[in-house]
């Protein structure tokens, strides 16, 4: 074996730095999902009556459903009675009103991911709402941004402070009964974030929220809903990490974005759950749902997401230009080792007239990592001069790992213009001997060349945001490269 | 002491014996050029100096200043001061060309105990060797070697070691595939970095090149071995008579 071969390897053998599991008391419902579990689930949370009909009908729709099978995964069947729809930390009724009264355990949870949020709060001038286990336990800034109007709560609490709004766009985007994790995710949902900015108001500062998922054999429902009034704008970061674990956690979360005319929404992704160990064991299978509406005129949605976890990943950002001039991106950077599978991508649909997408993907995979690109772009007949341009680039580290890209096009109006390219490429040991020639360390050597690759997507994420994925990418591929 | 001194080298690639007993030796100050057919084991002398592990050394050794090059990791050997123009540069998307070189000088900087260059300072270095040799100030931010014209890249090898300035300088055929203007330019750039104390081992297929950079010595590489060994006339010899006879030599 080369030298080089070696590098890779050690820098994909990195442990999983971000393992650990906090020991918090829970309030959890018993393994299992049938209607009274979702009543109880409602009932907790002091629901809307409204909102339990929406519950049960996407529970009755989901038992008409059967789980995709389409996607290029390997798993054992899910056994969704022997999951637990719900977990809080205790003293529910006792919620700390500010970071000072957080459980010191938890606090040290995030002190160990190097993430303290007063810290980050002072520094960064970032509002978290951090989502411990299913309840968010902290949300700061809120006074400073109610100031302006604009609501960054939790979906729980959206559900008691803001009923109507919730209620106006909850499913919009994505329909109860859209997908059999979708309508999952509907049924149990626990909780998430919502983010309201009223119309002409520039969000003053990143909102980030920071999940967790903690309690063993619990499966993570997160809902997220985002809406930004006309002429708004709102860059939302969502980043997480996850304890070390055996079983497989399904996470099913499900995101919605809306865009009113003339609006922006960013929404970036770090994303470094647990991915198993070498032999494929545990992990995190990420089902998740996320998808933007630019329903107004001249609005604009932009995912950005840095992949580094999960042992599946299932996930396809995407965004419905229904609005005229109406735009859509998609950045990505995924990285599947250990045994990680991947089938991740996006779907542009242009409905609108001059709508324009861009699909920037960058996929890497090493030691026995599989990876899928699959993405959609539709040209709907209504779509007079849309543009899309399509990019996806595959680096491969080893010989053991896999790169596959399904490109769909759906096409039904001439005016359209599309542009697709494609690479894959192996890490070179051409190029990591180049480095090493003009004195540059051979894991050095690895990082600049695999930071060069990732360059068009990191430069979309916000600042601290960037510095930190690049760093993700560093210690995940640390051990991978010999 | 010598700058160089391989003995007895003896290298395999893939299993095949390339280089089968070489010797020589590169006093301080000294231009070499080593000439002879395709297949005689000039790129793979470079390929071994540089530190490639394709390249399996079976016996011999190499020091330079004194000290046991091939002990040591490529990146060490650029660090103490050997560097390799590459026949064939590699593309590296994404990291742009001066970015890669500070990350090339400060690794250097680091390994010799010195501080981070500074940033001006480094600017100023790198827009004045990228002029020696005639290399676009656009090439500078440019990813390395991306998009970049056969002649670019070569001009682009030399550029780099201008800025890091090593004491053994080996150009790989760094003339293949350079019109008569770019090779003198490249040649300049070689030229100017001649002193008492840094030497270059110049690897070509034709004599065109020593006319620009005028060789000390000039050795015929042959089937694994050289076998002769002269001044600079040497090369204008072999260019008017090949390499025939020596093969013969050789056999």
């Amino acid at each position: 074996m080369s030298a080089s071969t070696e590098t890779i390897e050690r820098f994909t053998n990195k442990g999983y730095e971000a393992g650990f599991v906090t020991n918090v008391e829970e309030d959890r419902v018993p393994p299992g999902l049938n209607e009274d579990v979702i009543r109880t689930i409602s009932a907790k949370k002091n629901e809307p009556e409204w909102l339990l009909e929406w519950r049960l009908e996407a529970y009755r729709n989901w038992l008409t459903m059967s789980e995709p099978d389409w996607q290029y995964h390997h798993y054992d069947p899910i056994d969704f009675q022997a999951i637990s729809y719900y977990a809080a930390p205790k003293r529910d009724e006792d919620r700390p009103q500010s970071l000072d009264e957080i459980d010191p355990e938890i606090k040290e949870t995030y002190d160990k991911l190097g993430i303290p949020l007063h810290e980050q709060e002072m520094l960064a001038g970032v509002a978290v709402d951090a989502v411990f286990d299913s309840v968010s336990v902290a949300t700061s800034y809120k006074d400073k941004l109610a100031e302006q109007g604009i609501i960054f709560c939790s979906m729980s609490e959206a559900v008691q402070d803001h009923p109507e709004l919730v209620q106006k766009y909850l499913g919009t985007v994505i329909p109860a009964n859209d997908n059999y994790f979708a309508a999952l995710n509907s049924a149990v949902f626990t909780d998430g974030s919502f983010v309201y900015i009223p119309k002409g108001v520039r969000c003053p500062m990143e909102l980030s929220t920071y999940f967790r998922i903690n309690a063993a054999n619990t499966g993570q429902f997160e809902r997220t809903l985002i809406i930004a009034e006309d002429s708004s704008y709102v860059s939302y970061l969502e980043g997480c990490t996850a304890p070390m674990r055996d079983e497989n956690q399904l996470h099913a979360a499900v995101v919605e974005l809306v865009a009113l005319d003339n609006a922006e929404i960013k929404y970036s992704t770090v994303q470094n759950w647990y991915p198993g160990d070498a032999e494929g064991k545990g992990g995190i299978y990420n089902f998740v749902t996320k998808r933007g509406l630019c329903a107004g005129d001249n609005s604009k949605i932009s995912w950005t997401q840095v992949e580094t976890g999960s042992a599946i990943t299932w996930k396809y950002p995407s965004v419905v230009m229904r609005g005229d001039n109406s735009v859509g991106e998609f950045y990505s950077v995924a990285v599947t080792r250990l045994r990680q599978q991947a089938d991740t991508g996006t779907k542009m649909i242009h409905m609108g007239k001059n709508t324009r997408s861009t699909i920037v993907s960058k996929g890497i995979s090493a030691q026995e990592g599989q990876q899928v690109y699959r993405g959609l772009v539709r040209i709907a007949p209504t779509a007079e001069d849309a543009r899309n341009y399509s990019q996806c680039d595959s680096m491969l580290m080893g010989s053991e790992c896999g790169a596959h890209t399904f490109p769909y096009l759906d096409v039904n109006n001439s005016t359209a213009q599309l542009e697709h390219e494609a690479t894959t490429s192996k890490i070179g040991e051409d190029q990591i001997l180049y480095c090493m020639s003009r004195g540059i360390a051979e894991e050095d050597a690895v990082s600049l060349i695999v930071n060069g690759f990732c360059k068009e997507v990191f430069r979309e994420l916000p600042m601290e945001f960037a510095v930190e994925a690049q760093k993700l990418l560093e210690i995940t591929l640390e051990d991978s490269v010999g | 002491m010598a700058l160089l001194e391989i003995r007895n080298l003896h290298v395999n690639v893939e299993g095949a014996e390339i280089l089968k007993g070489l010797d020589l030796t590169i006093e301080p100050g000294k231009v070499h050029a080593i000439m002879g057919p395709n297949g005689g084991g000039k790129s793979t002398l470079a390929k071994a100096l540089v530190g490639d592990d394709a390249y399996e050394i079976t016996e011999g050794e190499v020091l330079f200043k004194g000290e046991d090059l091939l002990e040591m990791d490529p990146e060490e050997r650029a660090r103490v001061g050997v560097f390799l123009g590459f026949q064939y540069p590699v593309e590296i998307p994404g990291v742009s060309n001066t970015y890669f070189l500070k990350a090339a000088v400060n690794a250097i900087r680091k390994h010799r105990g010195e501080g981070e260059i500074d940033a001006m300072e480094f600017l100023e270095l790198v827009k004045e060797r990228a002029k020696r040799v005639k290399l676009d100030e656009g090439l500078l931010q440019r990813p390395v070697n991306e998009g970049f014209s056969g002649g670019e890249k070569k001009r682009n090898e030399i550029f780099h070691m201008s800025v890091l300035e090593p004491q053994l300088g080996i150009l790989d055929e760094t003339d293949s595939g350079l019109d008569i203007d770019a090779l003198r330019i490249v040649s300049d750039g070689v030229n100017a970095m001649r002193d008492e104390s840094r030497s270059f081992l110049v690897i070509t297929h034709y004599q065109r090149l020593l006319d620009y950079i005028v060789p000390d010595v000039v050795h015929v590489l042959l089937d694994g071995r050289i076998v002769k060994t002269g001044g600079k006339e040497l090369a204008k010899e072999l260019e008017s008579k090949g390499y025939e006879g020596y093969n013969e030599d050789a056999a």
